[in-house]
């Protein structure tokens, strides 16, 4: 198997992938997800915090099935591929705060570099500043990769540790089983459920648990990473992981086209506002974060499937950080900014980059 | 003697970074890069091919990739 090709590595692999991910998020909103939010995974990772209660920001609480199928369909692949290597080690604690400051970050612009291009794709010109923002904080990583930043060596672990953020997804798509959501209730046993807002748009569970296990088998095959694709342009002039970003943004436009989705403008755009200077600072604090830590919050999540323990305290950070991002008032709505969320941005910033310049022990 | 690269247990982009600096600084030659991952594997395949590099060989080694690549003149 070693020997076989990866053929989804290859050029036409990485654009088919793209565009995979582009036509299905666009159906999946189609089918019920929220307003150019087909598939996002910040928003989705703070949907499934809100149906934990651990915010209790009521119009976006709900467990998202397609995140435990992009963490189940990369484990699939992965094992099949024997390409399961337990791991972890680097700098955990670092990663996990990295992901909480992308996650606010990210839901100050109100989006994943994934639900930029579905902005984009969808005719909402926000997202033009959040992807320029994306960049810059990209760009910004690529500067302290170039000074030396590195997060230090990961080591091999037990089998277990690369299982646990597995474990916890199927642990969640037992209970979105065991305690669907009820007609009208705000609540099905522990879990929480949102009766109005984006949290109660969703695609059925079966369709997006399906879709998301092909996006998670496909991207680990891949290795589909929006936040590499602008760092290897950047750092290499290598435009590899950049033509599977193209893939996922002219199919998303091309679907939207097709099933009468694409609206262009920016006022009144879905879950979205028009505060441009926050649109592209909230997206260079997370590109900033996602350079840092080497990976979009997609990518992570595929790592996390593949036994990538540092990648799965990633997303626990993500998870808590959309908790923080709720709780304290950091978070955006379609009125705009939340009234801590500039603040937000800022010590984000700092604490990025404090990060970046303290971090930069040079390998042996 | 080939120049040895040590990149196991670095995630994105270290490997690449590492190979393609000691490509800078040996010009020509062998160099042998050791990765944990195939995402590293192909990644470092790749970047050295975009720069005029060969790969001569890839073998699995302790649960990783040894590749050697290869520039004449």
């Amino acid at each position: 198997m070693a020997q076989m090709r990866n053929i989804f590595a290859a050029r036409w692999g990485i654009i088919a992938v793209g565009a995979f991910i582009g036509v299905f998020a666009a159906l999946l909103q189609k089918m019920g997800n929220p307003g150019n939010m087909g598939i996002c995974v910040a928003c989705f990772d703070r949907d499934i915090a809100g149906a934990l209660g651990l915010h209790r920001a009521d119009v976006v609480q709900y467990m998202r099935p397609e995140i435990i199928g992009f963490v189940l369909g990369s484990l699939i692949a992965a094992y099949l591929f024997k390409e399961f290597r337990p791991r972890a080690g680097s700098a955990p604690i670092v990663r996990f705060v990295l992901g909480a400051f992308a996650m606010i970050g990210a839901l100050v612009f109100l989006g994943c570099p994934w639900r930029a291009l579905l902005r984009l794709a969808g005719g909402d010109g926000n997202a033009i500043l959040g992807i320029a923002g994306l960049i810059g904080g990209i760009w910004i990583g690529t500067l302290f990769l170039k000074g030396g930043y590195n997060l230090g060596r990961s080591e091999k672990a037990y089998a277990s540790v690369g299982w646990m953020l597995p474990l916890i997804m199927i642990f969640f798509l037992v209970l979105r089983f065991i305690y669907p959501p009820l007609a009208d209730k705000p609540q099905s046993g522990v879990l929480f459920y949102s009766l109005k807002g984006p949290g109660s748009m969703y695609a059925p569970l079966a369709v997006s648990l399906l879709i998301g296990l092909a996006v998670g088998f496909l991207a680990q095959r891949s290795r589909f990473c929006t936040m590499g694709a602008f760092r290897d342009l950047i750092l290499f002039r290598q435009a590899h992981l950049f033509l599977g970003l193209l893939g996922l943004l002219v199919f998303a436009f091309l679907t939207n086209l097709v099933v009468g989705q694409f609206s262009p403008g920016f006022a009144k755009q879905p879950i979205a506002h028009t505060m441009s200077v926050w649109n592209f600072g909230g997206m260079v604090l997370a590109g900033l974060a996602f350079a840092l830590a080497g990976g979009c919050p997609g990518r992570q999540l595929f790592l996390a499937g593949e036994g990538d323990g540092d990648a799965a305290i990633f997303v626990m950070g993500m998870i808590v950080g959309a908790g923080f991002a709720h709780n304290f008032g950091t978070a955006s709505s379609a009125a705009g900014v939340g009234p801590n969320g500039i603040a937000a941005v800022i010590i984000g910033l700092f604490v990025c980059l404090f990060i970046g310049f303290t971090m930069r022990r040079k390998i042996a | 003697m080939a120049q040895i690269v040590d990149a196991r247990g670095l995630s994105c982009p270290q490997p690449v970074l590492m190979t393609m600096a000691e490509i800078k600084k040996t010009g020509k030659g062998q160099i042998e890069v050791l990765v944990d991952t195939d995402t590293s594997k192909e990644n470092v395949s790749r970047a050295a091919s975009s720069q005029g590099w060969q790969v001569q060989n890839v073998s699995e080694e302790g649960g990783g990739y040894r590749i050697v690549i290869k520039k004449d003149a």
